[in-house]
């Protein structure tokens, strides 16, 4: 979402359409790539037009068509060498705001997370707490992601820097670096991180993938995982995963530097949003400066219901 | 002539014995134990650390519980040996080799539980590929290198002067004399090598105390380091320190009485022995009883909501009968019954030291599992055995195996050393005599 704007001079397209022939562009350059550019080889392949016209963005900035048959689907390849990927976006200061006012505890930003992460069962990256402080105070639904902390414990004391901050704010993991110490884990005071006791469960065609730190994909026996904030969601373009799954509009995602954050249907400014709904950071008093804030559960769209207190007793399935 | 005599005497009492019987079986339990354990390790190797019954909310067990064990009960060599040396405390002769083949062993093992306790044990170069100075784990790779160094010098110098006793002992030509040979021929015993070896361990005995404050204090602060309540704690340092040196006399006083009974040294470990090691055990124990107070009684005296669970959980729930136990029977019955000169007696002092060293190898237990299970945001969204630990047997094979490894390095080092310095106490025998002179 938020690189959007730089990537589409022309206003008039369709975000959608636009980013269909973009991923088809590339999938084609990368097909011719492996052979002799000038090669003759393409002209013997015999194949019939489908009439499926698809916009392309030439190098030159034009709007092209091209029939859909004439692409040519592609493996795919790592955009960014990893080095880039333990840097992070330049410019960028993630941030994410969690609005406690609309969440319900229906957890599909959990569903999506699991989903998106191979997360295995019983180790969600994102879990929705049901919160009392004290015996008269009012419970709320409180979820939590990794809090991508600028003065992360974690990172401290990580012995090998396989968890590591990156420019742009967000605290991830190389899995290929990682001795699988757990003092990460030890040093977290949010609870975020899971280790991969077992042999993760995942398709045999995202094993067979290069790590990215960005996608957490693979993920590896003897190491650990959390929330890696979706980067290579932003590298596209697109919000996190659990902020497109909510249907409350509780998470907003954005970037500090442009003072904006959105929902997927709302975007706000940062400042403003934190300024009047009284905006606040988990275990302040710590000093690990997370970048996940919170709005106070007030003016509720949900009323915290009983049953729902039963239900959070813990269930086998994730 | 008598002195002749007397010099064989010692030499023949002293040096390394054949394994009876009971020195066979014991050895057989210890090697069994091992394989066991190393049985266990191939399984957790093989199939995952999820073998353990260790899951995200209790990310550490008691491999790090037995880390921390190994680390205390090593300490004792720089006690006795270091401290008692610098101290210029006559009797601890006898006691020097014992206590320094204990920080050895149990030093050797550390390492070699830390490695257990990876997840990607392979990755373990990574740490001198891509170490990064700022993390704990990378200061306790250095201090604990730098102590196993020095306290295998430690026992190595004084084992000089031996040396030419056991060549000369030996069976000409065999493995055991080639062994020897290989590791001190060049030592003829000359005025000028008595003269460098005594330099050299004077060096040393400075060197190693505060390499040895050293490794425990950056052990605690494994701990301390973090904000988990129970460990995030100024006073973790000296608690963890005053906790070693106990477990290490404890330690020592248990070997003392093995080794006593199992090769009748009752002329070199005396009653003596036992009466001042007792003594020393019970001041450890009343200053490590001292910061107990300090590290569970203030915390309480708040009960701050962070700690609330933690503290509640050692004193009246889940872990309150191990915790009160290990109180107790690490600490206060040993102050009360060493106190009392009957006490001091090598049997009742023999077992006092098992107390201690039993309570606190559950007591690191407690220092690991209770604050893992209490985390700032409450468990929650796992099943109920997350919630909980216990060690899987895989755990407790390799933690027996590890723990049986220390005693079966000590025991074959017995086997091939002798455990009392020959020469040392040849030497003061004469002192001795020549003071009566």
């Amino acid at each position: 979402m938020v690189d959007l704007p730089k990537i589409i001079p022309q206003s008039e397209i369709k975000r959608r359409n636009f980013l269909k022939g973009a991923g088809a562009m590339m999938a084609s350059i990368a097909g011719c790539n492996s052979k002799d550019p000038f090669t003759t080889e393409g002209k013997k392949e015999q194949v019939q037009p489908s009439g499926e016209m698809v916009k392309l963005l030439s190098t030159t900035g034009e709007i092209i068509e091209v029939d859909k048959a004439y692409l040519k689907p592609t493996e795919e390849i790592p955009s960014i060498t990893h080095m880039a990927e333990r840097m992070g976006i330049e410019g960028k200061k993630f941030v994410m705001v969690i609005d406690l006012s609309r969440c319900r505890n229906l957890k599909k930003c959990q569903e999506a997370c699991n989903h998106a992460h191979f997360v295995s069962d019983h180790q969600n990256w994102i879990k929705v707490y049901p919160i009392q402080d004290a015996e008269n105070t009012s419970p709320f639904w409180q979820p939590t992601t990794c809090m991508h902390c600028d003065d992360p414990p974690c990172v401290k004391v990580c012995p090998v820097d396989a968890t590591f901050k990156r420019v742009d704010g967000i605290v991830g993991i190389d899995a290929d670096r990682c001795i699988g110490c757990r003092f990460c884990m030890a040093a977290c005071p949010y609870s975020t991180r899971v280790f991969n006791w077992d042999q993760p469960i995942v398709p045999p065609e995202v094993l067979a993938l290069q790590y990215s730190s960005e996608t957490s994909c693979p993920p590896k026996i003897g190491t650990v995982s959390k929330c890696d904030f979706c980067p290579d969601m932003a590298r596209k373009g697109e919000l996190p995963h659990c902020v497109t799954a909510c249907p409350n509009g509780v998470f907003f995602f954005g970037d500090l530097n442009e003072d904006t954050v959105t929902n997927g249907s709302e975007t706000v400014r940062f400042s403003e949003l934190i300024r009047d709904r009284s905006g606040y950071r988990l275990m302040e008093d710590l000093g690990t400066k997370p970048s996940v804030y919170y709005l106070p559960p007030v003016d509720r769209l949900f009323p915290f219901k009983d049953e729902d207190k039963h239900e959070a007793k813990p269930e086998l399935h994730s | 002539m008598s002195q002749l005599t007397n010099s064989s005497k010692i030499t023949t009492d002293l040096l390394p014995q054949k394994f009876g019987t009971g020195g066979r079986i014991w050895t057989g339990i210890l090697v069994v134990l091992c394989l066991v354990g190393l049985y266990g390790y191939y399984r957790q190797v093989t199939v995952g650390l999820v073998v353990t019954n260790m899951r995200d909310y209790a990310s550490w067990g008691i491999y790090i519980s037995n880390f921390v064990f190994f680390v205390a009960i090593s300490l004792v060599g720089s006690l006795i040996t270091a401290i008692f040396r610098l101290a210029s405390v006559e009797w601890r002769t006898p006691l020097t080799r014992i206590a320094e083949i204990i920080a050895v062993s149990a030093i050797l093992f550390a390492s070699i539980i830390i490695i257990v306790d990876m997840g990607r044990p392979e990755r373990f170069t990574h740490l001198f590929l891509y170490g990064r100075l700022q993390s704990p784990i990378m200061w306790d790779v250095i201090v604990i290198t730098t102590y196993l160094t020095i306290s295998v010098l430690f026992l190595y110098f004084p084992l000089l002067p031996d040396l030419p006793i056991l060549i000369k002992n030996s069976k000409d030509g065999s493995v055991r004399q080639k062994f020897y040979k290989f590791i001190g021929s060049f030592w003829k015993g000359t005025a000028a090598q008595f003269r460098i070896s005594e330099n050299a361990l004077r060096i040393i005995s400075v060197m190693i105390i505060p390499v040895a404050l050293a490794i425990h204090t950056v052990t605690s602060w494994l701990f301390a380091t973090t904000y988990r309540p129970g460990w995030d704690s100024t006073n973790f340092g000296a608690y963890f320190v005053s906790g070693a040196f106990l477990v290490g006399a404890g330690g020592v006083v248990v070997a003392m009485y093995v080794f006593r009974k199992a090769y009748k040294f009752e002329a070199y470990i005396t009653e003596k022995h036992f009466d001042n090691m007792s003594k020393i055990v019970v001041l450890l124990a009343l200053v490590y009883l001292y910061f107990n107070i300090n590290e569970y009684l203030v915390p309480a005296f708040k009960m701050k909501k962070a700690e609330e669970h933690h503290l509640r959980s050692l004193f009246v729930g889940d872990f309150a009968r191990l915790f009160w136990t290990a109180i107790v029977m690490s600490m206060i019955v040993p102050i009360v019954v060493l106190l009392f000169p009957k006490g001091r007696k090598p049997f009742p002092a023999f077992v006092m030291g098992l107390f201690v060293v039993v309570g606190a190898w559950f007591k690191r237990y407690l220092i690991v599992t209770p604050t893992m299970l209490s985390p700032f945001l409450p468990m929650y969204d796992v099943p109920d055995s997350y919630k909980q630990y216990f060690p899987s047997w895989e755990e407790w094979a390799i933690t027996t195996g590890s723990l049986a490894g220390t005693l079966l390095i000590i025991t074959i080092f017995t086997r091939l050393f002798p455990i009392i310095p020959i020469h040392e106490t040849i030497e003061e025998m004469e002192h001795i005599k020549h003071e009566k002179v």
